[in-house]
């Protein structure tokens, strides 16, 4: 049936004030972006064209060293998919078969997605303090004086002491995804699996969990896009420390950026990050549709 | 023990196997740990520096130091910090909220040729991340002299709340039947009168979980809101406890404070919304 009206003028009004913030704020600012990232600029003076000579530097500069952080960040991306992810379904399942108190679990694991970064950042700052902290007080109450560390000070344990709070604060999210998607299953999918004599595990591996699997692909895009873009609980713990071996490509951007005004390189990893982003998450697509076909 | 119960078996009668037993203390403990940080957090802020740090770590406070709380309140700025935070949630939720409901108006409720090209082009804003705009975002504000300002953080927030809020709107406005808008058409009413008089307010439902949506978003938002404003007159309660805990590093008491005075508001609201807080995020997710 048609609908009675179309009037053009009335289309765009209604249209005119997403279209400003969505135009505004983020389509010109990423092409802007990408034109500052090809200009050597200080945020004074106007930009200078120089070519892809600020990628060139991004990737042999030494004392930038974006590898490093890269590598943080994809090892970051790798226990979020290898660990935080298995565990969150895992979690799912069982809380999907009739717990007793499946709602209060339910909710006290997604409590942490909710508390401000800054919040949780600072909580575990304190138990991790080398002094006072809740963790080296266990320790040592349990005569594993040696074990105690300077949690984030150390260069060789900094980086795993600043991941285990990134991957605590999110394992309630994808939990709640895919405890979602388990509860949309159709039931008699599983009663006839059970009627066939299906073992709890054969019906979680050949029915459920083909049928999230549209959840899992983008539990799986956010925690690789996510572990790219990390700043927050990073920020706070360690801002890229101590001598730089906790650094992530944002915390290298935001530095680049406000400590040392270089715009143009500042721009470059923020483009550099967007292109990342959007190749993983095609690349991950790509990977879950061939499975499918299969 | 409430904890003990969990330890027999739903029907009251036999006992758990092993392997169910070694669920519940997976379950368990996991609860234990996702609860501790908040737990801690919550006795520390009562507890006076003798007990923070050595005497009584982790039990519940002995005496109980309400002082640390007015010491939060009145050594940093923790009430202006706050107000901040809901003039700019507040604002930003009601920019989200018109924008969104108008544009999915547009796109689904009136005919045109590009309205679904134009639905995958704000779609876009779902994977977009704020790191793209913020360099050019922060020089033009600060050429509009608009950096250190409420708008400096509303606007761009509105912004990137809105690809979620028109998906969440397209959802719930396929639920309001188009008979209503025939109807309401053959009485003499005309595109805007439709939409002000039949579809917004239906759109109640979409109103709350927008709304839960964009407010957890900009409420714990901290790099546009570090770097978009530096007077500490403006500053949200993010960057304020931050900078809170760098100037008191040795008293845990009132920074405990004021880390739960930031934490409450948001327990406070998902205990009575926990279902509707869960189901926006789900909302968000499962259709992106």
């Amino acid at each position: 049936m048609k609908r009675p009206f179309s009037y053009k003028l009335n289309i765009f009004l209604f249209l005119l004030p997403a279209l400003i913030l969505f135009i505004g704020v983020l389509i010109a600012p990423i092409i802007l972006s990408g034109y500052y990232s090809l200009t050597e600029w200080n945020g004074l003076k106007t930009p200078v064209f120089i070519g892809l000579a600020n990628y060139r530097e991004l990737f042999t500069s030494r004392s930038i060293n974006i590898m490093r952080a890269l590598k943080n960040a994809m090892l970051l991306a790798l226990l979020s998919t290898c660990i935080q992810l298995p565990f969150a379904l895992w979690l799912a399942l069982k809380l999907s078969k009739h717990v007793k108190g499946e709602r209060a679990y339910l909710s006290i694991y997604f409590m942490p997605v909710l508390i401000s970064t800054v919040v949780i950042g600072q909580l575990w700052l304190k138990i991790y303090n080398p002094d006072y902290g809740v963790l080296n007080l266990c320790l040592r109450g349990m005569g594993l004086d040696n074990l105690a560390q300077i949690w984030l000070g150390n260069k060789k344990t900094a980086l795993w002491a600043a991941f285990v709070p990134i991957l605590w604060q999110y394992v309630g999210y994808h939990m709640l995804l895919m405890y979602a998607g388990i509860k949309g299953v159709p039931p008699e999918l599983n009663e006839a699996a059970m009627l066939d004599g299906c073992t709890e595990s054969q019906v979680n591996r050949y029915i459920i969990i083909p049928y999230i699997k549209p959840i899992l692909r983008v539990s799986v895009i956010f925690a690789v896009t996510g572990s790219l873009k990390s700043f927050d609980l990073i920020y706070v713990l360690t801002n890229g420390g101590p001598n730089h071996a906790t650094e992530v490509p944002s915390t290298l951007m935001i530095n680049l950026l406000f400590l040392r005004n270089r715009y143009g390189m500042g721009s470059t990893i923020a483009v550099m990050l967007i292109v990342l982003c959007f190749a993983f998450a095609i690349l991950i697509n790509m990977i879950f549709k061939e499975e499918k076909g299969r | 023990m409430s904890k003990n119960k969990a330890y027999i078996a739903p029907d009251g009668k036999r006992p758990l196997t092993a392997r169910q037993t070694f669920v519940y203390a997976v379950l368990i403990l996991w609860a234990a740990i996702s609860l501790f940080p908040v737990y801690w957090m919550l006795t520390f802020s009562l507890k006076n520096n003798a007990e923070i740090f050595g005497e009584n770590v982790i039990g519940l406070p002995k005496y109980w130091v309400w002082e640390n709380y007015s010491r939060a309140l009145h050594t940093g700025d923790m009430p202006r910090y706050f107000l901040n935070s809901v003039i700019v949630a507040v604002s930003t939720i009601l920019i989200t909220l018109t924008a969104s409901v108008m544009a999915t108006y547009a796109m689904t409720r009136l005919q045109w040729k590009g309205s679904k090209t134009m639905n995958k082009f704000f779609m876009l804003g779902l994977t977009i991340p704020i790191h793209a705009s913020i360099v050019p975002l922060y020089t033009t504000l600060s050429r509009l002299k608009m950096l250190n300002s409420y708008w400096a953080l509303i606007i761009p927030y509105s912004a990137f709340s809105l690809a979620m809020g028109i998906l969440i709107c397209i959802g719930f406005m396929g639920d309001i039947p188009y008979d209503l808008d025939e109807a309401a058409f053959i009485d003499g009413c005309g595109v805007w009168g439709i939409f002000l008089r039949i579809i917004a307010p239906l759109m109640t439902p979409a109103v709350a979980t927008v709304g839960i949506y964009t407010f957890l978003q900009c409420w714990n938002e901290l790099m546009f809101a570090n770097v978009f404003i530096s007077k500490d007159a403006l500053k949200t309660l993010p960057v304020g406890v931050q900078a809170l805990s760098g100037q008191y590093t040795t008293d845990w008491g009132p920074i405990g404070a004021a880390l739960s005075l930031a934490t409450i508001p948001t327990l406070i609201v998902y205990v009575f919304l926990s279902k509707r807080i869960q189901d926006s995020f789900i909302a968000g997710a499962v259709k992106g």
